[in-house]
């Protein structure tokens, strides 16, 4: 038999992976009302003050998009725990690489749906205004999730076989994720607020060039990562 | 070289480090001058830089030693990585909670979100949670891979963390550089330097064996003990 190429293997696996999240959609429910959840609970944490809810925003945007991924990567690596399928994977002659790259690629899709359905709940909630072309908040909204999913599959694959794995995954993750964080929380903010220095691109190109380096180093590492 | 000579040869080294130390310090806290305008207080400098150069080059040090480990496993990377990150964590914490008594003073609070200290503070942490893993995973061959993946991670962060922080808000101090700062106190760091760098060898001689040691002891595991039949069914 003819081992498949790395793009179709990934293919087939990502539309694995998403239809996994479809069929069980009680997991993705629980993710949805977990982040709006964490939304209000960030504004009763600061208090009835609009307009320092509104100046907020993007931080809390981010926010509650990495605390629900912190959930979404544990879920998605403890499903192929379960019945060892990740080893029947293994076994399967299939690109080690393409494992990651679904996994990764449906990861930051699941987190990019989350964070296009906070946003009408932010603008209801905390009043805030999209003065930029949605646009440049859907680039930053996929490049961010993007940036949370390739470091974040790497360590979901690692914490899932270790002990303590719910305290693991954020240790090792909220760390490396902080010059993403920083490049997402402001240019959402500049999205909401307006950029009158037009530093939005320095920031997109900051959150881009994260995605280069982790995804790259992703592909390279995850084989090591789950070899027996 | 039999045993004893050796032990009294480790002895010999402990007792020169420390009077090199005992000398720099003394260098440091009595013989240099205080600066015009921070007065004593500038002399926690001569503890602060070596502790955070060590932190710097402990950090290299797991750097490459992991990638090494991914290149051709041997227990002896793995257990340098160990201990110089575990010597990252404490060089680091000391040195920046020092640079923070300082800080106070000089610049009126103690903690300024400017990239280095930024840089550093997230470092800590990452470091913190490489440590965790290694705790966490029972298998000493995964958890040198995994770790080494972790530390490879954690050290390409470092530019990308010191370049966010820096666009997101820039207080630090420049650096020095020896022609702008009294010949004295040029004398007193670089003493102190050498002092603390020789400090951090003997740690990292100390922890490397530990960790070997630990190793060795994982991965040789009597026939008969119960242990060695789990490791054959998993």
């Amino acid at each position: 038999m003819r081992r498949p190429g790395l793009l179709a293997s990934t293919w087939v696996l990502f539309r694995k992976d998403l239809l996994l999240e479809w069929r069980s959609r009680a997991r993705v429910n629980a993710l949805v009302f977990f982040s709006l959840a964490t939304l209000l609970l960030f504004s009763f944490a600061l208090g009835p003050d609009t307009a320092l809810l509104r100046r907020g925003a993007g931080g809390y945007l981010w926010l509650a998009l990495l605390l629900s991924s912190v959930l979404a990567l544990g879920e998605s690596f403890r499903v192929e725990r379960e019945n060892s399928s990740l080893e029947g994977l293994r076994l399967v002659p299939v690109d080690t690489r393409a494992i990651f790259l679904a996994k990764g690629i449906a990861n930051a899709v699941l987190l990019a749906a989350l964070g296009v359905l906070l946003v009408p709940v932010l603008v209801a909630l905390l009043d805030v205004r999209i003065v930029l072309p949605w646009a440049r908040l859907l680039t930053i909204v996929g490049l961010g999730c993007l940036a949370i999913a390739a470091p974040g599959t790497l360590y979901g694959a690692i914490a899932s076989h270790a002990r303590a794995r719910d305290v693991l995954l954020p240790l090792l993750l909220f760390p490396i994720l902080i010059p993403a964080l920083v490049a997402a929380a402001k240019g959402t903010a500049l999205v909401f607020e307006g950029d009158p220095m037009g530093q939005l691109p320095s920031w997109i190109a900051l959150l881009g060039g994260f995605d280069v380096v982790y995804w790259g180093l992703g592909v390279v590492l995850f084989p090591r990562v789950i070899e027996e | 070289m039999d045993a004893t000579m050796r032990r009294g040869l480790e002895i010999a080294a402990v007792v020169a480090i420390a009077c090199i130390f005992a000398y720099a310090a003394w260098v440091g806290l009595v013989w240099a001058p205080p600066d015009r305008e921070m007065g004593d207080v500038q002399r926690i400098m001569y503890a602060h830089v070596p502790m955070v150069q060590m932190m710097l080059l402990a950090g290299t040090i797991n750097f490459v030693a992991s990638i090494l480990y991914l290149f051709r496993a041997s227990w002896k990377t793995d257990a340098l990585a160990e201990a110089s990150a575990e010597l990252a964590l404490v060089f680091g914490a000391i040195g920046t909670t020092l640079g923070s008594i300082w800080g106070r003073p000089t610049w009126g609070v103690y903690w300024a979100w400017d990239p280095r200290l930024t840089t550093v503070a997230i470092l800590l942490v990452a470091y913190a949670g490489y440590m965790a893993l290694r705790r966490f995973v029972d298998d000493p061959e995964r958890r040198a891979v995994w770790a080494a993946v972790t530390a490879i991670i954690i050290a390409v962060d470092v530019p990308i963390i010191y370049f966010s922080v820096k666009w997101w808000k820039s207080l630090h101090q420049v650096q020095s550089n020896p022609r702008t700062v009294d010949p004295q106190m040029v004398h007193a760091l670089r003493w102190n330097i050498s002092a603390f760098f020789l400090v951090f060898i003997a740690f990292l001689v100390a922890r490397y064996r530990i960790a070997l040691a630990a190793r060795m002891r994982e991965t040789t595991v009597p026939e008969a003990s119960p242990s060695a039949r789990q490791v054959v069914v998993s």
